[in-house]
């Protein structure tokens, strides 16, 4: 019988070089840092072939401009994706708060009554998926396929033609130009900013979003450690779908109207940029600050595509390609870190 | 807490009956479908005891921590803490009336930081965002009162499970647990480690923490118990100190019956085979490269042989081989003197060869049938799809075996999820039986489960081997080896090294033999 208390008193970890050691403590850092050069090297790459007409400021602040909508999207996305969950819904929210805001303001509603009930309407669909994948046990997939179909239906509902928007209110949000010299920010792309940064706060400097990437990580583990899973995991649903009419004003805003028909697809734009900007799917792993790298990828092709004068079948092509790309990467991380266990 | 490092030795704890309890459960009862898993019982813990719960896989242990971790709700009962009665509905609950828990398979996350593990819901804020700085000091101050240091900026997934398991102490120890649960937690520790986390126990009891501790090492049990509760299908069989509980009274008590049927086991098993007709199945240079070099292995009916090694020593590996669960690049294999063609799973229930995996959960019962419904899967798969087994031959059969290996509860409608470890071994080796195979390959059949279980199935392999069924019986248990086979292949780095005869050999000269034969020689 072992009577001592004279244990070895200090336990070293050793790490086997510092590159080791560096990339053990980063390992997630990765893909994020591979987004950032590829669009460093898709940037130089086209500015070389126009020789020096891509890289402008006009160019650049466009591409904000012309994101702003998916970026609020992905930032949502990347709540889900981090719980290892998916949001496919979010495209038809997009549409469906549109059309909503649009047929609010046409019928004499305030702006301020209008774009609160917009956001109210996404949150309540995130609401709903959030609660059937808690509570109810539904794959997120099969979940937010219903609230696709759901949110696509009403938008319809609303409406079955486009609804042009009059009120200065939303317009100002896409035509005032906060200047610097050629740059501009319109305050649809302040707000996709900022959506961006208080997302970076939650995540990084909240108890809630340390939740989020502890649940991804091993949602059972979450559950004992005495964390709020459930509410946890349906919040991240009502930021997805409160970020989907976020981004309905924001198209609203730059297209001048609401279209049922619009963002068709669109939520698997976000899924990609999100994966693009090294969030892994299976969840625990990734950062806001990388889907803003994704979605700027994404926009960039898209601008080169149609610099280019390229079919837009490109577009997709290259995307496809990337995406694959990121998959592999992922893979190839995940199976290390597995293999350290 | 600064807890005194000058602990007494264990003998003078002084045990305070007197001093009110912490924990108090009274009349537990808890129903899962087709089991009644806890039947009023009670439970006792005081502040700075270290209480052993002890029984046998399926006794219940891992229900009642369950319930008073707020995991499972109670069907009737009641838990008192700390003098007022309380209903927990969650593990956080639980912690916030001062109850953690460490699990077996270490529940954090691996993905984030040993800081954040540790911290993780109770992180310093200041202005209303986490102070990281504050956060990771603090995590670094717990990780030291556990005589950890490691940076608690690296990532968890960088560190052994031993570290983990002790970060999972820590954490525990943030929430100031006064009750700290340990449910089976040397289970993958070495002995340092082992003494490590015993030196911190024994600290967080001086300091007042009541612990209850699981563990299926009795030799750990009685280094740091103060006081055992034994229990046994579901049923409390009793409380006692330790130092009134000798070793044989509590395993009598744990599995409801003496030790002495496996010594006499033991005598039969050694008995001779016949090896002078064909044998039954004879492998030749069976490899595969990269996993295993060409072996040969012959084995006779009725005999069991044993295969030997270190994980990872390549037994798993070949057995693999023979039943065509991998498929071998090398080699031979012939089935009563005729060469056959072995490359799925199928051709070896073509010909009568059983074969039960390692990995019980993953690659054996289906969890979410019934016991007999497992059962008859076997059956069902040898005889093809097309043709149905009457009901009351599927009853007769399930029947059969649940009372021949003592399944436990004997309830064939029970849902193989719900049973222990021990229980769903014994559905697995039932279904394969019930095939009627010629040989039966068994990997690691014993492994996790209690000594009543492994005594029920070492007794059914040696009695059916007298009947003439062939065994490969695979084991990282040395002693059973030796207890069940006849002969004993011994497998070193993926090589098989050679044979011995195991009426002529004990565990040290097996150990030997793995350690040192053919070493130098080979090269």
């Amino acid at each position: 019988m072992s009577t001592t208390t004279t244990t070895p008193a200090v336990r070293v970890e050793r790490a086997s070089s510092p590159v080791e050691s560096f990339l053990a403590r980063h390992a997630a850092m990765i893909p994020s840092f591979a987004a950032v050069v590829i669009l460093v090297l898709l940037l130089a790459g086209a500015e070389a072939f126009l020789r020096g007409d891509f890289i402008t400021a006009r160019n650049m602040s466009a591409l904000l401009l012309d994101n702003a909508y998916l970026l609020i999207l992905a930032v949502g996305m990347t709540f889900v994706i981090l719980t290892a969950g998916i949001d496919l819904s979010v495209g038809s929210v997009m549409a469906f708060t549109g059309i909503l805001g649009a047929q609010l303001l046409v019928s004499g509603i305030p702006v301020w009554i209008a774009v609160p009930a917009m956001l109210a309407g996404g949150a309540a669909i995130g609401l709903l998926i959030g609660v059937l994948v808690q509570y109810f046990n539904v794959q997120p997939f099969i979940a937010s396929l219903a609230g696709l179909f759901l949110a696509r239906g009403l938008a319809f509902v609303v409406s079955l033609s486009s609804i042009r928007v009059e009120e200065p209110g939303v317009l100002w949000l896409q035509q005032t130009r906060f200047r610097l010299g050629d740059w501009y920010l319109t305050p649809t792309g302040i707000i996709a900013l900022l959506t961006v940064a208080v997302a970076v706060f939650v995540l990084h400097l909240t108890r809630f979003g340390r939740t989020i990437y502890a649940i991804g990580g091993n949602e059972q583990s979450a559950r004992l450690m005495g964390l709020n899973v459930a509410r946890t995991k349906v919040a991240a649903y009502v930021i997805s779908g409160f970020c989907g009419g976020l981004a309905g004003l924001a198209l609203t805003a730059y297209s001048g109207a609401g279209y049922p028909r619009n963002g068709i697809g669109t939520e698997l734009d976000a899924i990609a940029a999100v994966v693009i900007g090294g969030t892994l799917l299976t969840g625990g792993r990734g950062y806001v600050l990388g889907s803003l790298i994704g979605v700027l990828v994404f926009g960039t092709i898209k601008t080169i595509i149609s610099f280019m004068g390229a079919e837009q079948a490109w577009m997709q092509i290259i995307v496809g390609a990337l995406l694959l790309l990121f998959i592999v990467v992922q893979r190839v991380i995940v199976a290390r870190s597995e293999r350290r266990r | 807490m600064t807890a005194d490092t000058d602990v007494p030795p264990i003998v003078d704890v002084p045990l305070t009956p007197d001093v009110p309890p912490i924990v108090e459960m009274r009349g537990i009862t808890i129903r899962f479908p087709g089991v009644l898993a806890l039947d009023h019982v009670d439970f006792v813990l005081r502040p700075g005891e270290v209480h052993s719960l002890m029984g046998e896989n399926g006794a219940g242990k891992s229900t009642l921590i369950k319930a008073l971790t707020g995991v499972y709700q109670v069907d009737s009962g009641s838990i008192t803490v700390a003098g007022s009665p309380r209903t927990f509905t969650s593990t956080a609950d639980a912690q916030a009336a001062g109850i953690s828990t460490v699990y077996q398979e270490v529940n954090l996350c691996t993905n984030l930081t040993v800081g954040e593990n540790v911290m993780l819901g109770h992180e310093p804020r200041r202005g209303g965002a986490i102070d990281w700085r504050a956060t990771h000091a603090e995590a670094a101050r717990h990780l030291q009162s556990l005589r950890l240091s490691i940076d608690p900026r690296s990532l968890l997934s960088t560190h052994s499970i031993a570290v983990q398991q002790l970060v999972a102490i820590s954490r525990a120890m943030v929430t100031e647990a006064k009750v700290l649960i340990l449910d089976e937690p040397t289970s993958s520790l070495d002995r340092d480690e082992v003494d490590q986390l015993f030196a911190v126990i024994r600290e967080l009891r001086a300091a007042g923490v009541a612990i209850l501790f699981v563990s299926h090492f009795l030799d750990q049990v009685y280094e740091i118990s103060d006081r055992i509760t034994v229990l046994r299908n579901g049923s409390l069989v009793g409380e006692h100190p330790i130092a009134e509980l000798p070793r044989d009274a509590l395993v009598t008590k744990m599995i409801g019956r003496a030790l002495d049927d496996l010594d006499a086991l033991s005598r039969t098993a050694h008995r001779t085979v016949d090896r002078s007709g064909e044998p039954l199945l004879r492998a030749e240079g069976v490899g595969k490269r990269g996993v295993l070099e060409p072996a040969d292995l012959e084995i006779y009916p009725g005999e069991v042989v044993g295969l030997a090694g270190l994980l990872g020593s390549g037994r798993t590996e070949l057995v693999r081989l023979l039943c065509g669960a991998d498929r071998a690049d090398a080699g031979q294999v012939a089935v009563h003197g005729t060469p056959v063609k072995m490359t799925s799973p199928r051709h070896a229930i073509d010909h009568r060869i059983a074969f039960s995996s390692e990995d019980r959960r993953g690659e054996g019962v289906v969890a979410d049938l019934t016991v007999a419904e497992n059962i008859v899967l076997g059956i069902q798969a040898r005889r093809g799809w097309a043709r149905p087994i009457r009901k009351s031959e599927q009853d007769a059969i399930v029947a059969e075996y649940v009372e021949a290996l003592g399944v436990r509860p004997a309830n064939p409608d029970a849902v193989v999820g719900n049973l222990s470890g021990g229980n769903q071994q014994k559905v697995l080796l039932a279904r394969w039986l019930a095939t009627s195979p010629e040989l039966i390959i068994l990997d690691e059949p014993t492994r996790g489960i209690d000594v009543g279980a492994k005594a029920d199935i070492q007794r059914k392999v040696a009695e059916l081997s007298a009947q003439g069924l062939a065994v490969i019986f695979i084991s990282s248990e040395l002693e059973e080896v030796l207890r069940l086979a006849q002969r004993i292949a011994v497998l070193r780095d993926r090589r098989k090294i050679g044979e011995v005869d195991s009426s002529e050999t004990d565990l040290d000269g097996l150990i030997d033999y793995l350690a040192n034969e053919g070493k130098g020689s080979a090269a």
